[in-house]
């Protein structure tokens, strides 16, 4: 699998947790040629990038409102620009939590309807297989990934989700392990079982599971390892 | 004399506030019967550098204020709080 020639950053906060693993499995399952991006670095652009993980954790200490910090930190104007000129970004996670904040993405999350800090395997269905995230997941495929955050209930006006309907922006719900999206199977209380949404263009997508923590058999599943997949697919074939 | 801009953030009538939910059901199980719900908000304040006031003040008292006045708005609305779950409202002193 030679993919060094594909590069991808990793952005890092003071509270980032999740960069390392992300690193991992980019660089060593998918060989992918990968490097750390410090919030206060400032490289000129992100072009240099096929594509930019934000990883979970909880930057700033999730201060004021999870990723409310993060998503006013300089390197993100230069995200910004990034994802205008169509560049790749995928949130994990507190990731997810900072594109809203940034309004990259559309929405808000509020504390999980449970209050607890959920942290468990969960299932996905993928609604969009077109996009750079899901081009490489088979169809009807169900997802087994895990979740672990305190904030991931998804809630937006009606016009927001309108918006996503219209755009095909929903791109994955909690399930059921045979693929029912039930009240059962959403963990945190998020709105129409929310897991991940992309932006208007689909180049951007947000989701609260944690894909870099299911991408080899080690760690019990390689479920997760279709979004990267997907994003080096799509990448290639660009 | 130094200024201090005092913000409450609330959260909007129609978000569910399972925190607020929990604190009830302690207060219910406390005995507190009285107490039909609860909504959990945030305070902050933000202290005026005195010396930028002043200078904008010398110059000219009502633009100034109206400027300060309108600095707060700003950062409670950008950044303090998130206009699609929450409000707020301002006292400054």
């Amino acid at each position: 699998m030679n993919n060094r020639y594909i590069k991808a950053g990793i952005t890092v906060f003071p509270g980032s947790n999740c960069d390392f693993d992300v690193h991992h499995v980019l660089t060593d399952i998918f060989n992918v040629n990968t490097s750390f991006i410090w919030h206060k670095d400032k490289p000129k652009s992100c072009r240099e990038y096929d594509f930019i993980v934000i990883p979970g954790g909880f930057s700033y200490g999730d201060y004021l409102r999870a990723g409310a910090l993060a998503a006013r930190s300089e390197i993100m104007g230069l995200l910004n620009d990034y994802a205008d000129n169509g560049g790749i970004i995928l949130g994990i996670c507190n990731g997810f939590q900072i594109l809203l904040e940034a309004k990259l993405l559309t929405g808000v999350m509020l504390t999980n309807k449970s209050l607890r800090f959920e942290c468990k395997y969960v299932h996905l269905r993928p609604f969009n297989m077109d996009t750079p995230f899901t081009c490489a997941i088979k169809d009807n495929a169900i997802l087994k990934m895990p979740i672990a955050h305190h904030d991931g209930n998804y809630f937006a006006t009606s016009k927001i989700i309108n918006g996503l309907n219209k755009n095909n922006g929903i791109i994955f719900k909690y399930c059921n392990v045979t693929g029912e999206i039930t009240e059962d199977a959403n963990p945190n209380g998020s709105l129409y079982n929310i897991a991940g949404i992309s932006n208007e263009k689909c180049n951007v997508m947000g989701l609260m599971p944690h894909p870099e923590r299911s991408s080899e058999k080690l760690l019990g599943g390689e479920d997760g390892g279709y979004i990267f997949k997907s994003i080096i697919k799509y990448i290639k074939e660009k | 004399m130094s200024k201090k801009a005092m913000i409450k953030i609330t959260l909007k009538e129609e978000v569910l506030d399972p925190q607020g939910k929990a604190v009830l059901s302690v207060l219910k199980s406390s005995g507190y019967n009285n107490i039909k719900d609860v909504r959990v908000g945030k305070y902050i304040e933000l202290f005026i550098d005195s010396e930028i006031e002043n200078q904008r003040s010398s110059k000219d008292d009502k633009n100034a204020k109206n400027k300060l006045d309108k600095e707060i708005k700003e950062i409670s609305e950008k950044v303090l709080s998130n206009p699609l779950i929450e409000e707020f409202s301002i006292t400054i002193k």
